[in-house]
């Protein structure tokens, strides 16, 4: 692109009188990948500081080891692969931050590293880095992080959810099921286990949940980050509206609290957060309903209808599957592309 | 403008982006631009054929007289913008990339008229036929950049009535502000423009198009056109508004068909500044050899909207106010977003320059090196005006893979440039298109060969 001044230039030309050259456009907007990661990671930032505020030194570890060996991983695979290394976009701090958020606190530092090196790794990399990968990252360390160490990724928890909602021996009678936040109470009073009146649960979900992952904290300050997202056009409304909008409906007609429905669990932080992610959902606005829509439906069968007590991670996952698919067959109408019978009808 | 088609065009707009305007001539009355001791006028200032000299060298010329003509229908006559002597017919720059045969004229700095320049009559009385052939003879093009034959435009085809001539003065361009002050200060004449054109092509009603943030504009076309049935229609402000397809959309709320053109729903564009043109050819005679352009950016000392002659090389536009100021940049014929990046200031102003933008090398390449790393945000396709996808577009230009190219409908693309200027990894998205639509269209060339071929031997 750039023209040396020594060029050769034709007889009548002066040297240095020379411009560059290129297509239009001429000027670019400001937003670049790595500022737009730097937004979504501010948009974050308020719910990590409540979350360090809530659960203490144990989320300082867990974030920290986790965008620790999302980074590194990041690095040492770029190094290997004989790539640009583009640690410096922030995207794989981004990923490693989410992972946390979507981590109990307390668990021993080495799973969010090896969760934060698996996301990097398995989740981004092996497709051939940012842009390129199928599942969202973040959500893959965490799948491999729950497959594998499901003990720890269903006690570690500030505050044992059983002990705040019922009595132990209602816990004794139901214990075959496992990961325990206000979602598993939930579960037990649908199934007639347990008497629990869910709207007690709005005002702790929405400010202060001792009970839940690092991320799940303050379902208000989510909304924030959403409403940062949204105000900067970084994210668009249609999926995290169009998410939470299927869960709340899906929940009222089986009969569930559909408030919270939305609050409790994992679905606010992956419907603003994961589900939102550029690279692994739809491109054009119908894509995205229906994306949404399906991680909507996903869910409510895996909360309702399955041995698992939380549906929003395999959802995200099953949908971005889905998207290269969605991405072919959804596609907008061109504008002038008016269909033969359209114009019929118009000229009659 | 009513509530409900106020209404009808918000729902309506799509697409576009924000650049910043930078509209600082905004305010800046148009002065008439320098005298050139030179000037080179190309004899291809137009979409269609290029024009065959009619003078030859050390022939002495008069500011109006006709130099090149064509015999072909579309194609438009250039005409002597200064008096003086032909020193060479040349391959010469031009502002589109190539070198084009074009007429160099040496001053004599006195200006004379030629004598050719008299008012062609009342168009009142003339007929359409009447109307269309002084305006050919005038070298009328589309001055919004377009460089479309006027002549033609005004010509309807059989069984498609034109209801509607838009007047765009929509100028969604950031930095020029030629169209605006036009407007400001020409109203009564560009409405009077308005008129002949409506005359010529039949039509019933005339709207004119101005973004929402000229208010000055808005109101002095209203004053202007209270009493001759003109409708002035503010548009949002949002590039790409100007664009001939997403005007007639945001006005009347049809499409135009893929490859067809405005006629097909009953509508012809001109810009503001043609309009300004034709007005001027009736009144004085005066055919097409000076135009407002506006002169502006970090890279050029004084900025400024003048009257330029047709020819004048950019370089004493440039002199003209103040010089170059910084390290070298870009030289923008036209606007930032669809303008032509030239390499020289050696080159003349044509017909279609709006605009003589120049930009510091800082201003432009401050931002980090480009990774052209599709992140899959989608703003290309959120923001693409014609609902095209410009990311698979891009990838599949790169690819070769012209089959799948041709599926995305990457002919309907207007080349706005909304995806590239979006884009945060700054693909360059218009560039991979452009050569797209050269594989795809070589492609179907081969194809139809081979099949002739084919279909000969049998």
């Amino acid at each position: 692109m750039t023209m040396p001044d020594n060029a050769d230039t034709p007889a009548e030309q002066e040297p240095r009188q020379l411009f560059h050259i290129g297509v239009s456009p001429h000027i670019r907007d400001a937003d670049t990948t790595s500022s737009i990661m730097g937004w979504v990671i501010a948009a974050l930032l308020p719910l990590t500081a409540y979350s360090i505020y809530i659960c203490g030194l144990s989320a300082v570890t867990t974030i920290f080891y986790s965008i620790a060996g999302a980074v590194a991983t990041e690095y040492i695979i770029q190094r290997i692969r004989k790539v640009h290394v583009t640690v410096g976009d922030l995207s794989a701090v981004l990923t490693g931050l989410l992972l946390a958020l979507t981590l109990p606190p307390r668990l021993p530092f080495w799973m969010p590293l090896i969760g934060g090196a698996v996301a990097i790794a398995m989740g981004k990399q092996v497709f051939g880095g940012l842009g390129h990968n199928i599942f969202n990252p973040a959500l893959v360390g965490r799948a491999v992080l729950f497959v594998s160490w499901s003990k720890y990724m269903t006690t570690s928890y500030l505050v044992d959810p059983r002990a705040a909602v019922v009595n132990t021996s209602t816990i004794k009678a139901i214990d075959a099921v496992t990961k325990a936040t206000p979602l598993f109470a939930e579960g037990q009073v649908r199934k007639g286990l347990l008497v629990l009146d869910a709207s007690r649960y709005y005002r702790p979900l929405l400010f202060g949940n001792p009970w839940g992952c690092v991320g799940e904290v303050s379902a208000l300050l989510i909304l924030l980050g959403l409403a940062i997202l949204l105000y900067k056009r970084l994210v668009d409304w249609r999926i995290p509206v169009c998410y939470v909008g299927t869960v709340m409906v899906l929940s009222r007609i089986i009969g569930a609290d559909p408030i919270f429905a939305a609050l409790a669990g994992g679905l606010l932080l992956g419907a603003c957060f994961m589900a939102t992610d550029y690279v692994t959902n739809p491109m054009t606005a119908w894509g995205k309903v229906i994306f949404a829509v399906g991680c909507g439906i996903v869910t409510v069968v895996l909360r309702f209808y399955s041995s698992l007590p939380e549906g929003v991670m395999f959802a995200i996952l099953l949908m971005n599957g889905v998207t290269p698919l969605i991405d072919r067959y959804v596609k907008p109408r061109p504008y002038g592309a008016i269909k033969a019978t359209a114009r019929v009808a118009e000229e009659s | 403008m009513g509530l409900a088609q106020r209404m009808r065009s918000w729902v309506l707009t799509r697409g576009g982006v924000h650049p910043d305007p930078r509209k600082e001539t905004a305010t800046m009355m148009v002065f008439p631009g320098p005298s050139p001791e030179q000037v080179v006028i190309p004899l291809l200032q137009h979409v269609g054929a290029v024009c065959e000299p009619v003078v030859e060298v050390h022939d002495h010329v008069l500011v109006g007289q006709k130099i090149g003509d064509s015999e072909e229908y579309i194609s438009a006559p250039v005409h002597s913008s200064v008096s003086g002597e032909v020193t060479g017919i040349v391959m010469y720059p031009h502002p589109g990339g190539r070198d084009v045969l074009s007429i160099q004229i040496l001053s004599d700095g006195r200006n004379q008229l030629s004598p050719d320049v008299k008012p062609p009559g009342d168009p009142a009385s003339m007929t359409p036929e009447e109307i269309r052939r002084v305006v050919r003879e005038g070298g009328m093009v589309g001055l919004g950049g377009g460089g479309f034959p006027t002549h033609v435009k005004l010509s309807p085809s059989a069984g498609k009535p034109i209801e509607t001539v838009i007047i765009n003065g929509a100028e969604c361009e950031p930095y020029i502000t030629g169209d605006h002050r036009l407007m400001v200060e020409r109203g009564a004449q560009i409405i009077n423009g308005a008129q002949i054109i409506k005359r010529a092509v039949g039509a019933e009603r005339i709207v004119v198009a101005v973004e929402r943030n000229k208010p000055d504009a808005i109101q002095r076309m209203r004053e202007a056109g209270t009493g001759e049935g003109v409708e002035v229609v503010v548009l949002p402000s949002r590039y790409p508004m100007g664009a001939e397809k997403l005007l007639i959309y945001n006005i009347t709320g049809h499409e135009v068909p893929a490859r067809g053109l405005p006629r097909d729903v009953g509508v012809e564009v001109n810009n503001v500044g043609t309009a300004y043109a034709i007005h001027d050819l009736f009144d004085r005679g005066m055919p097409l050899v000076e135009r407002v352009l506006t002169v502006s950016g970090d890279g050029v000392a004084g900025h400024a909207n003048l009257r330029v002659r047709i020819g004048t090389l950019a370089r004493d536009v440039i002199d003209f106010c103040g010089g170059l100021v910084g390290e070298r940049g870009k030289l923008i014929m036209g606007g930032p977003m669809m303008g032509l990046a030239q390499y020289t200031t050696n080159v003349p102003v044509v017909k279609g320059t709006s605009g003589i933008i120049v930009l510091r090398h800082e201003t432009l390449f401050r931002q980090e090196p480009a990774q052209f790393t599709c992140i899959r945000c989608g703003r290309c396709v959120r923001d693409c005006p014609m609902n095209l996808m410009p990311y698979a577009m891009g990838a599949y230009s790169d690819a070769g893979l012209w089959d799948q190219l041709e599926n995305l409908d990457v002919m309907d693309c207007i080349e706005c440039g909304s995806c590239a200027y979006i884009c945060p990894t700054k693909n360059p998205l218009v560039q991979l298109i452009k050569v797209g639509k050269e594989g795809v269209t070589r492609r179907k060339r081969k194809v139809e060969t081979l099949e002739r071929a084919s279909s000969s031997k049998e």
